[in-house]
């Protein structure tokens, strides 16, 4: 009697808590990146920032029958000979492609850093500052324009530099280590790229260096990455001590160029003071517009209100105002009143599958945002491509640039006309996921989708058309959700395909097609 | 015996502990060493309310002004059989609300998950001149809708699959006595609706790891044929999961841990015979990643005979 109820129980149980809870990442054991074309001819690739790809010199490389070179060997062999078992899991991590984990660990700082601070005892809000990064606010707040600059510049910034090491590698020609000793062991598949300068020491080097501006207080662990990025692709037996050191520092050099340019790209300016919160509001009355309301309590200031005056990398100021659409429907206008009342419809009682596309594309706190979820759907395309690794940044750039100008425009325009969330105007208008606190008009998520779609659908041609049905239920997921009229979702897809059509152009004239 | 007298059958108390969102919603969940004589089925039901307006962010106690006061209604149907006065099959199935007072994040509401335990008397012996017993219980919980877990502090349950075990003594001794039970939770993988989350680094799937759980519950106080009153203490804990970070989203693995104490009673009528009446309360006095959450339930349990014996007078 007793065995028979217990022990059914008990092993149902055991079986439970036998099986494998571990959930994984959907790109942890991906294959070595094996590129079916090299682009050994990317050095003469249209750069971004660079004037020339050789606007940093690297020196040329010792012979590979010099003494220096044999040391290198050396190192390199007593490497592999010592691989512990967690040296051996970097190696296979990286080599699966240095810009994909790049941008990975880029999507990871990014959610760690999306977190609006917390309030001050008096109902003010402290500012996150870029000289106090570990202090609370953490430096910096991650939200969706922050993001987007932020894979715009890295990306651009890995893109140029890439260029500049394809550049140095065809013109000095050294053979991987793989070649020159054919003792050495490989554990990536072999090329024939030359390793000097080592690309993956290039995009440690731009990377760690431009993530340091971005996410000052996480340096110490960049770093780490960048050693275990390096000494990976020693160990892989693809590049040698010497290839790491020019790589590192030549890419080191070309993030200081962009750096340079983030420094008096007006972001610093983003957040604006008091007085432009306060004018934005009276411009807006003036025009007999109701100004848009923070729905946070205790109220926030909105979000980086002068992020619109960012210079932007694919177009200068003057395309950018014209790209702006023409206003939303007046506050006061029936149009208006009407738009409110289809949300509220649409929200009053939501499906679960409702639901369910607004969570998908919600990317709010915490998230690495609509850019970042764009990233991670072009790189789930990209990892089928093989394409090498310049080709990787190349496409990476166009496509987190456009997010970034994306990311600018729409700023622009929200503030322009600081236009009142649907749950301003009617308080019944309970929404999915959080309501952003910044004006609405037009829905940034839609301007993100449709410049991503756009670019995307260029580069993986044949996913053009999911990936604007992708944007179209990205931004109808504004609407359904509560978050948007639906104007300002629509409005938001066009224009965010005209920044992406400007990626688009640069992609044809850029020498990589 | 107590638990022999037939007609003194009573169903499990419900445990008034409702931590909901940000929160466990626990039903009846049976931590009373009582049982169902044979063929005897009580059913019932019960209605909870939660509340809160502070909640622990990691171990930072807060309150939040786009939420302002979060509540969480439940009407639960349940209900326990005994195949034999040794062994009882519990269910319960909740229906849920939710609904913040603050803010523009919308309620939700649904069918919840349908809980089931097997309960095992499988000690009785007289000690010191009271009775001990001893209880072995399995249990297990399946959500019967597709409702939204990633949606906290809103979403009305966590969609995880669940398997428990539970050990129980209780001592009765004239009328007084005292329960003392310890459960252990596994909890399954969930999955949610985007591709990508943050605990304390970013995992690029939908799969959730769900941590399990621990839970101990002291019950003590009267129980006579018609009146169970009694003191009730729980200890909620998570095994690992993780602190909601400072101004984040509450998610469905955190570390949700929470102490509550609270008061219960149970009365059965003479007549109708069979019928019972339920209430009670309790009071979060320790929690982390949980809203301190006061609760209240009361319900209303009627036995039904379906033995084969003759009827009785």
């Amino acid at each position: 009697m007793r065995s028979k109820i217990l022990i059914p129980v008990l092993v149902t149980c055991l079986a439970m808590a036998a099986c494998n809870k571990d959930v994984s990442n959907s790109t942890a054991n991906l294959p070595a990146l094996n590129p079916a074309d090299q682009d050994l001819n990317a050095g003469s690739w249209k750069t971004i920032l660079l004037s020339r790809p050789d606007s940093f010199a690297v020196a040329a490389p010792a012979a590979t029958n010099s003494t220096g070179y044999a040391a290198d060997i050396l190192e390199l062999k007593g490497y592999q000979r010592n691989m512990t078992g967690a040296q051996a899991a970097a190696v296979k991590y990286w080599s699966a492609g240095a810009v994909l984990r790049w941008n990975e660990i880029m999507r990871e700082l990014v959610a760690k850093y999306n977190l609006p601070p917390y309030q001050l005892p008096d109902g003010t809000y402290p500012i996150p500052s870029a000289a106090n990064p570990f202090a609370y606010p953490l430096f910096p707040f991650a939200n969706p324009p922050y993001a987007a600059r932020a894979y715009g510049y890295v990306g651009a910034a890995q893109y140029d530099a890439l260029v500049a090491c394809w550049y140095y590698k065809k013109l000095y020609n050294r053979p991987a280590p793989y070649k020159v000793d054919s003792t050495i062991k490989t554990f990536v598949p072999k090329t024939t790229l030359p390793s000097y300068p080592s690309e993956a020491a290039v995009l440690a080097g731009v990377t760690a260096e431009m993530m340091k501006l971005l996410f000052p207080g996480e340096i110490g662990a960049i770093q780490q990455r960048l050693q275990e990025a390096e000494l990976a692709a020693i160990m892989s037996g693809a590049a040698t001590r010497s290839d790491i050191t020019a790589g590192e520092a030549l890419g080191r050099q070309v993030a200081q160029m962009f750096i340079t340019r983030a420094r008096g790209d007006n972001a610093g300016k983003a957040v604006g003071t008091p007085t432009d919160w306060n004018n934005l509001v009276t411009n807006t009355e003036a025009k007999n517009q109701v100004p848009w309301l923070s729905l946070e309590t205790p109220s926030r200031p909105p979000m980086l209100p002068l992020f619109g005056r960012v210079k932007c990398f694919l177009f200068d100021s003057a395309t950018m105002v014209s790209l702006r659409p023409g206003p939303p429907p007046s506050t006061g206008s029936d149009e208006m009143r009407s738009d409110v009342s289809e949300v509220y419809a649409k929200v009053k009682n939501p499906t679960r599958d409702q639901m369910k596309i607004v969570q998908f594309w919600a990317d709010g706190v915490g998230t690495y945002t609509p850019p970042g979820h764009w990233n991670a759907i072009a790189a789930e395309d990209f990892i089928k491509k093989n394409w090498s690794e310049v080709r990787w940044a190349r496409n990476f750039a166009l496509l987190n640039c456009a997010e970034m100008d994306a990311g600018v425009v729409c700023w622009d325009i929200k503030y322009f006309y600081f236009n009142p969330r649907p749950s301003q105007i009617n308080g019944d208008i309970k929404t999915l996921t959080g309501v952003p606190n910044f004006p609405s008009y037009v829905s940034g998520h839609s301007m993100f989708s449709g410049a991503a779609a756009a670019i995307l659908g260029h580069i993986v041609p044949e996913r053009a058309s999911a990936y604007m049905a992708m944007a179209q239920e990205a931004a109808n997921s504004r609407f359904i959700g509560g978050i948007h009229y639906k104007v300002d979702c629509e409005v938001g897809l066009t224009v965010g395909q005209n920044v992406g059509n400007y990626a688009v152009q640069r992609a044809t004239h850029d020498g990589a097609e | 015996m107590y638990m022999q007298q037939k007609y003194f059958i009573r169903l499990t108390t419900l445990m008034g502990m409702l931590l909901l969102q940000m929160s466990i919603l626990r039903a009846q969940t049976d931590e009373d060493a009582i049982m169902m004589t044979k063929k005897n089925f009580c059913l019932g039901g019960t209605y909870m309310h939660s509340s809160w307006d502070h909640y622990w962010e990691g171990t930072f106690k807060r309150n939040n002004q786009n939420i302002g006061t979060m509540s969480t209604q439940m009407i639960g149907l349940m209900g326990t059989y005994g195949v034999s006065k040794k062994f009882n099959v519990i269910f319960n199935v909740p229906y849920v609300w939710t609904h913040v007072t603050r803010g523009t994040l919308h309620d939700q509401h649904g069918v919840q998950d349908l809980t089931v335990w097997l309960k095992w008397l499988a000690l009785e012996q007289n000690v010191g001149g009271g009775v001990l017993s001893l209880y072995a219980m399995g249990g297990g919980s399946i959500p019967l809708t597709n409702y939204i877990a990633d949606y906290l502090p809103l979403a009305i349950g966590l969609q995880s699959k669940t398997l428990s075990g539970r050990l129980m003594v209780d001592y009765q001794l004239g009328k007084f006595f005292a329960t003392l039970s310890g459960s252990y939770t596994w909890r399954d993988n969930i999955k949610i609706d985007r591709p990508s989350y943050y605990t304390t680094e970013l995992h690029n799937t939908n799969e959730v790891d769900m941590p399990d759980m621990t839970l101990f519950n002291f019950r003590t106080g009267y129980r006579s044929e018609r009146w169970i009153l009694e003191a009730v203490a729980t200890k909620m804990t998570t095994i690992g999961g993780f602190d909601i970070r400072k101004n984040d989203m509450p998610f469905p693995s955190n570390k949700m841990n929470a102490t509550m104490v609270g008061a219960h009673f149970k009365y059965n009528f003479s007549k109708p015979e069979g019928l019972s009446l339920t209430g009670g309360g309790s009071y979060t006095v320790a929690g982390r990643n949980v809203g301190q959450s006061t609760n209240f339930d009361i319900g209303i349990f009627y036995i039904l005979d379906f033995s084969p014996k003759k009827k009785k007078k």
